[in-house]
């Protein structure tokens, strides 16, 4: 029941991770590697206003500015200077590894005394893992009820098609390269907020925490779009949730089944690989067994 | 409405594809004016209709729409006056996205988005009006993803689209050249019937010869990035495909009435 409780707890957190790949990689149509940097960012901005005395709010905030600037910095390198978005991320990433090492000033920043969001929550009488399923459950519920308001607005319905058709939008009159950097802010804020979250969960901030995390958000977006639909941006919304919720469960029954955790990135790996070929594979498939080869 | 004064336009210049699509090309077009635009492959058809809606910047010259200047407005601020229709029908509109989101875009266009619901119920009564007009019985699937659509009923769409903001100029770049001829006539009866009503100035590219003298008031033919003849509305009325020939033959000065022109 533990296990239950806090594997759900840890979708919920990583949930804004996935929520901001979501943004990008289907909304924006944009592979954005920024998210390996602005994860640990967020982390490291939070761990750093924590330690200063910050409240955990303010600090969970802090981190979404600091990850929306870094969203605008991919925004402008692929916009207005036309580097490739896979380019624009990855510079920005390597960038912030620098960037984040300066702002913890060492390589990792533990939290063990820090009042978190958690230990403030927990004070409330909760156990561990409920606490951090509650108070991940209200701030996601918060978060995807802006992001559907948002994306429901008229700015928001410009961003999704500047991803869907950006010949289509022009044509209407928006400015496309806004409506990308506008796209790679918010996504850029939901992932910080979700590395200032972890952290905090986790009791400390580490540099090298972001390594992997696309991938993460990418399989949870691919398994929840698989397992509960993309009818409308509504439903897209909730099955990212639940796609991040899946994930932590899928990796929480490998563990428990042995594998060791040193493997868990290629396992993640090779899970994506698989789910993103798999429109080619069932294609394959059924010419195959209508008996047409190649 | 329209004033063209000496665009010129030349692809990869100093290189070796270079290709000089427009040669001081001068054009004016009078509000309610429809013109059909013919010419072979390369003619510079699309580079006309691309450089007006500002595709790409030309090169030399002056646009102006309604008095204003826009030589040097980007593509999207252009569209704040012009309408347009693409050959692809999947360029015109949004594909994952509904009916509905798709006209409550095009509804704004040329205005900045704001933070307002994209689309309140005496919208959507608006846009059901609108799509009923199209007689395709869209008005029933507002809620459907565009991707659903045919061609033609996407072309249909994106027709009603660049028009429903009224727009001083429609562009109309091949639109029924991926349509099968059933199809296509359709869409171009729909055409007529709303530049009619709305007196748009038009200008539509067409390979059709034939759709090109059965529509609108006035017919240019563009060979090699230039503006070969320019029939005024009484004389086009009488014009038949092989006095079009004579003429392209007679004003080109060689026996380029190839099959090209004809079969392009």
């Amino acid at each position: 029941m533990d296990l239950i409780i806090s594997t759900i707890a840890q979708g919920l957190l990583w949930a804004l991770l996935a929520i901001g790949v979501y943004l990008t990689f289907r909304v924006l149509d944009i592979a954005d590697l920024t998210v390996e940097g602005s994860f640990p960012l967020g982390a490291a901005v939070a761990a750093t206003m924590l330690i200063a005395g910050y409240h955990p709010v303010a600090a969970i905030l802090g981190a979404c500015v600091a990850g929306m600037l870094s969203g605008v910095v991919t925004g402008f390198l692929c916009t207005k200077l036309k580097i490739p978005a896979l380019l624009a991320g990855i510079l920005t990433m390597i960038a912030l590894y620098s960037v984040n090492l300066r702002i913890m000033g060492k390589a990792n920043l533990p939290l063990l005394q820090q009042n978190t969001i958690f230990t403030i929550a927990r004070s409330l009488g909760f156990d561990n893992n409920v606490t951090v399923l509650v108070v991940g459950a209200i701030i996601v519920l918060i978060v995807a009820v802006l992001n559907y308001w948002f994306f429901g607005t008229e700015l928001g319905t410009a961003v999704r098609a500047t991803g869907c058709n950006p010949h289509m939008i022009r044509a209407n009159g928006i400015d496309t390269d806004v409506m990308v950097v506008l796209g790679l802010l918010l996504s850029n804020g939901l992932v910080a907020m979700s590395g200032a979250l972890v952290a905090q969960n986790n009791g400390f901030a580490d540099v090298g925490m972001g390594v992997g995390t696309i991938v993460i958000g990418l399989a949870s977006v691919i398994i929840g779009e698989v397992l509960f639909g993309t009818r409308s941006f509504k439903n897209c919304l909730i099955s990212v949730i639940l796609g991040s919720i899946v994930y932590r469960a899928v990796i929480a029954v490998v563990l428990q089944m042995g594998m060791p955790p040193n493997d868990l990135k290629l396992f993640t790996a090779i899970l994506v690989a698989l789910a993103l070929s798999l429109p080619l594979i069932q294609a394959r498939w059924n010419k195959f067994r209508k008996g047409v080869t190649r | 409405m329209l004033t063209i004064e000496h665009i010129s336009k030349t692809f990869n210049p100093n290189t070796i594809t270079e290709k000089i699509a427009l040669r001081n090309v001068s054009l004016h077009l009078a509000p309610g004016d429809f013109v059909t635009v013919i010419g072979g492959n390369g003619a510079g058809k699309s580079t006309l209709m691309n450089s007006i809606a500002g595709t790409y910047p030309v090169d030399e010259g002056k646009i102006e729409i309604a008095g204003t200047d826009i030589t040097k407005w980007p593509e999207h601020k252009r569209a704040k006056f012009i309408g347009r229709v693409f050959q692809d029908p999947m360029m015109g509109t949004a594909a994952n996205m509904q009916i509905e989101e798709n006209l409550a875009i095009a509804a704004r266009r040329g205005k900045t988005p704001t933070l307002r619901w994209s689309s309140t119920t005496k919208d959507r009564e608006h846009y059901r009006e609108l799509l009923a007009g199209l007689h395709l019985g869209l008005e029933d699937r507002m809620q459907s993803k565009v991707g659903l659509l045919s061609g033609g009923q996407r072309q249909a769409l994106t027709l009603l689209m660049a028009t429903m903001a009224e727009p001083k100029l429609l562009l109309l770049d091949e639109h029924t050249a991926a349509l099968d001829p059933k199809t296509a006539e359709k869409v171009l009866a729909l055409t007529q019937s709303i530049v009619a009503k709305q007196h748009l100035t038009t200008l539509m590219i067409t390979h059709n010869m034939r759709d090109a003298l059965k529509y609108g008031n006035r017919l240019i033919m563009m060979f090699e990035g230039k503006i070969l003849f320019d029939v005024p509305a009484e004389k086009k009325k009488d014009l038949q495909v092989k006095d079009l020939l004579e003429m392209f033959e007679k004003a080109a000065g060689s026996e380029l009435v190839s099959d090209s022109l004809l079969l392009s």
